[in-house]
């Protein structure tokens, strides 16, 4: 089974676990400025968003890289970068319309979501299941449950 | 490891910046934040010197588990001599500014001296610069905060800075970072404003690590599991904020009362967690947006929140029609029951009018009561107040004045005196409900009496995060005592106090003490850091922290005698609930207390206890 990173902004309260987790997997230092996944704050409006890759098939970034330094996880469907191939040219970090994909002026190199292997820090790091990693047919499932709970049997009887 | 070792010199009347180590003897000794910025302090100011002239310094500092994942690890305090005290102060803000400065590498920055004309320091890691702040001086903390990002186009950057109350003096300015999370007592915002420092602006990218990794995880997991297991921190809090206090501190019979004349408030549900969960008649919606978290903070008390559009301080005002931070318990209790004000509107504009123009609500909510039973007495009048009923109970005096507070203007600007100097002024001090020149919070210490003690003994004027026996006395954390008795309450301020000191010393959010005992955080540290943190050493550190904010203030001044509470509190008793009848029995506890602490009668630490503690 495939599985997906799900985000309920509901949930989250903004205090960067995920960011944490994913610098400190990824950049082995507690560093949010290196972090593949990010929270927004819409301050005047109380919501916190977080946001990252959300692992397209036909990925942008994959097909505009000039020299295939961006390939399939088979395993888990993520797209990853091979710092041995990446040039730094910024092409996919252009191409990739949500903006999931940027340059690391450290390493020169670009810096993405790779769901850590099928293990996603973020996800284990939230400590309100604001971030899940969930079979990836069915991320709507919650929604669709609470929706459901909602629905009320007795209506149509009653008309 | 975990120490960035860095300090960041800002000389303000040269214009220069200039790195240099962090002592780390002293770190070994003091651990960081609280306790090592205040070994700064000491070693660098005469203790005796104005706080607002530009030979006191101001200290920002992080401390060592800031900015790594331990829960609530994102805090930094603000360590100077009180502008509102005249003692040490050390104020503690969370928000995101404290993990931005570790970061760019720095465990602390000293400013000295005063800038010549308005500045704000702009640091990108090792590049740190003064910059003309002229564009931004008279303006808001909001308006600064985004001006400055705009300005440099960088959205990431985090700012803290002083609105115009700062500016103007106000004696209880604050700090504020992140819109709306403060350093916030102690008149800390306003030594600031005495140095023409209108904001610190920092962009830090270079990461924080620990000393033993797979230790660390397996100790910060350990303790996150704790917090989410427990009923205040992992139910409470995250669901009805610090507010989930109101109703059980008014039920306790310890919620003081315009001024303190009363011990509990007819209108406490009105301003209450469950009040501002309600939804109401204009819009359906209610007053609470969502909850909040501070950097890595697994418990998220803080309330998002807006003021009812139709609500009088906002209808034609579309600026304050947004969310924004919202009633904490010490401010809603400040705000509304220290003034008798049950307007929950109100208090929210209140609230967001003291994170804009950055001034401490405790200690101005506090003033406001003490200058509304001036005005009942008849010791003042609509000719100083500018026509202000000051009335209890009066939620336009009330936002009329927070206006004119955050602006420094009119009658504002005596609220700005704080209780001490106002009653003073008009030949009432009787009636400043304070200690050490700092206003009590939201707990009456003849309802629970070891608040007193507490009050009393704080090295920053009244507190209750110096130490919080409410945890005990009412909550029964770690164990129950019986917050109308004085016995046994000695000992227990005294654990409070060592342990709260190495919580702000360690970067961690004494909200965790609720969960954590020193055994939780010990590992944690340990981990991180370099040396033998055992829970034994670090309740020394606790220890020595707090015998060396003593000696500052005795040093300044300071003797037993302001070890002392108003005589509202000691003669008058209480009128109802169940503390009826009781005044709080200071003199009880102080004896026992300078004697389980290692103190002479006078309250001076002795010769043995300084030699034990290696002061």
């Amino acid at each position: 089974m495939q599985k997906s990173l799900s985000i309920d902004p509901g949930k989250c309260t903004g205090c960067l676990q995920c960011e944490l987790a994913c610098s400190y997997d990824n950049e082995g230092v507690f560093n949010p400025s290196k972090s593949r996944i990010k929270v927004f704050n819409f301050h005047d409006e109380g919501r916190f968003v977080p946001y990252t890759c959300t692992q397209c098939d036909e990925a942008w970034c994959m097909h505009a890289c000039p020299v295939d330094a961006i390939s399939v996880d088979m395993a888990t469907g993520a797209k990853i970068v091979s710092d041995e191939l990446c040039v730094g040219c910024k092409v996919c970090t252009i191409a990739c319309p949500f903006g999931t994909v940027n340059y690391n002026q450290s390493t020169g190199k670009v810096i993405k979501c790779d769901l850590c292997g099928g293990e996603p820090e973020c996800a284990t790091a939230c400590p309100t299941d604001a971030i899940t990693y969930i079979d990836a047919d069915w991320t709507g499932l919650d929604k669709m449950r609470s929706w459901a709970a909602k629905t009320d049997a007795g209506v149509q009887a009653e008309a | 490891m975990a120490w960035a070792r860095q300090i960041l010199r800002v000389d303000l009347s040269k214009g220069e910046c200039r790195q240099e180590p962090l002592n780390m003897e002293w770190a070994m000794k003091y651990l960081g934040q609280r306790g090592l910025a205040t070994k700064y302090l000491v070693e660098e100011i005469d203790p005796k010197v104005d706080p607002l002239s530009p030979k006191n310094k101001m200290i920002m500092t992080t401390g060592p588990l800031t900015g790594t994942c331990a829960s609530t690890a994102g805090r930094y305090s603000v360590v100077t001599k009180g502008a509102l005290t005249g003692a040490i102060a050390c104020s503690n803000s969370g928000g995101f500014f404290g993990n931005e400065m570790k970061n760019a590498g720095y465990d602390m920055i000293i400013f000295e001296g005063k800038a010549n004309k308005p500045v704000y320091l702009l640091i990108e890691n090792d590049k740190a610069e003064l910059i003309d702040a002229s564009e931004f001086w008279g303006k808001s903390v909001w308006d600064t905060e985004e001006g400055i990002k705009s300005k440099h186009g960088d959205p990431l950057i985090r700012v803290a800075s002083i609105g115009v109350s700062g500016e103007k003096g106000v004696k209880f300015a604050c700090i504020v970072n992140d819109m709306h999370r403060a350093a916030g007592r102690s008149g800390v915002g306003t030594v600031m404003g005495s140095k023409n420092l209108k904001a610190v602006a920092i962009r830090g990218t270079k990461g924080v690590n620990v000393e033993n990794y797979s230790k660390f995880m397996e100790a910060s997991n350990a303790g996150k599991e704790v917090l989410a297991g427990n009923a205040v921190t992992g139910e409470g809090l995250p669901a009805m904020g610090t507010q989930v206090l109101m109703n059980v501190i008014n039920e306790t019979g310890a919620l003081p009362t315009r001024n303190h004349r009363d011990i509990q408030f007819e209108g406490a549900n009105n301003i209450s967690a469950e009040a501002m969960a309600e939804p109401r008649e204009s819009d359906g919606k209610p007053n609470l947006v969502t909850k909040a978290a501070c950097f890595g903070c697994t418990i998220a008390c803080g309330r998002i929140s807006t003021v009812d559009r139709t609500h009088y301080t906002v209808v034609d005002r579309p600026e304050y029609q947004i969310a924004s931070g919202g009633l904490e318990y010490e401010a809603a209790w400040a705000l509304g029951a220290a003034t008798g004000v049950d307007d929950l509107d109100a208090l929210t504009f209140a609230n967001f009018i003291c994170n804009e123009q950055g001034f401490d609500p405790i200690s101005f909510g506090a003033t406001v009561g003490a200058a509304m039973d001036l005005y009942e007495e008849g010791h003042i009048t609509d000719k100083e107040t500018g026509g202000i009923e000051l009335k209890f109970g009066n939620a336009k005096a009330l936002t009329d004045l927070t206006e004119l507070t955050g602006r420094g203007e009119g009658f504002g600007a005596e609220i700005g005196l704080g209780s001490k100097l106002l009653c003073e002024k008009y030949g009432q001090p009787e009636l400043a409900m304070q200690v050490k020149g700092q206003e009590f919070p939201a707990y009456d210490s003849r309802g629970i009496q070891g608040m007193g003690l507490t009050y009393a003994t704080s090295n920053r004027g009244a507190c209750h995060l110096r130490s919080y026996t409410v945890a005990s006395e009412v909550l029964g954390i770690p164990e129950k005592t019986d917050p109308l008795v004085t016995d046994g309450k000695a000992g227990l301020v005294k654990a409070f106090q060592d342990a709260t000191a190495v919580y702000d010393s360690a970067g961690l959010c004494l909200f965790t003490s609720f969960a954590w005992s020193l055994d939780d955080v010990a590992p944690q540290i340990d981990a991180a850091c370099e040396g033998d943190w055992s829970t034994e050493n670090l309740l020394e550190v606790g220890e020595r922290v707090w015998n060396l904010e003593r000696q500052f203030n005795l040093a300044a001044g300071f003797t037993g005698k302001d070890d002392n509470l108003p005589k509202r509190l000691l003669k008058d008793a209480a009128k109802a609930g169940p503390a009826e009848g009781l005044t709080c029995g200071l003199d009880k506890m102080l004896p026992e207390y300078y004697e389980v602490r290692g103190w002479t009668e006078g309250g001076v630490p002795s010769n043995n206890t300084l030699e034990r503690l290696a002061l």
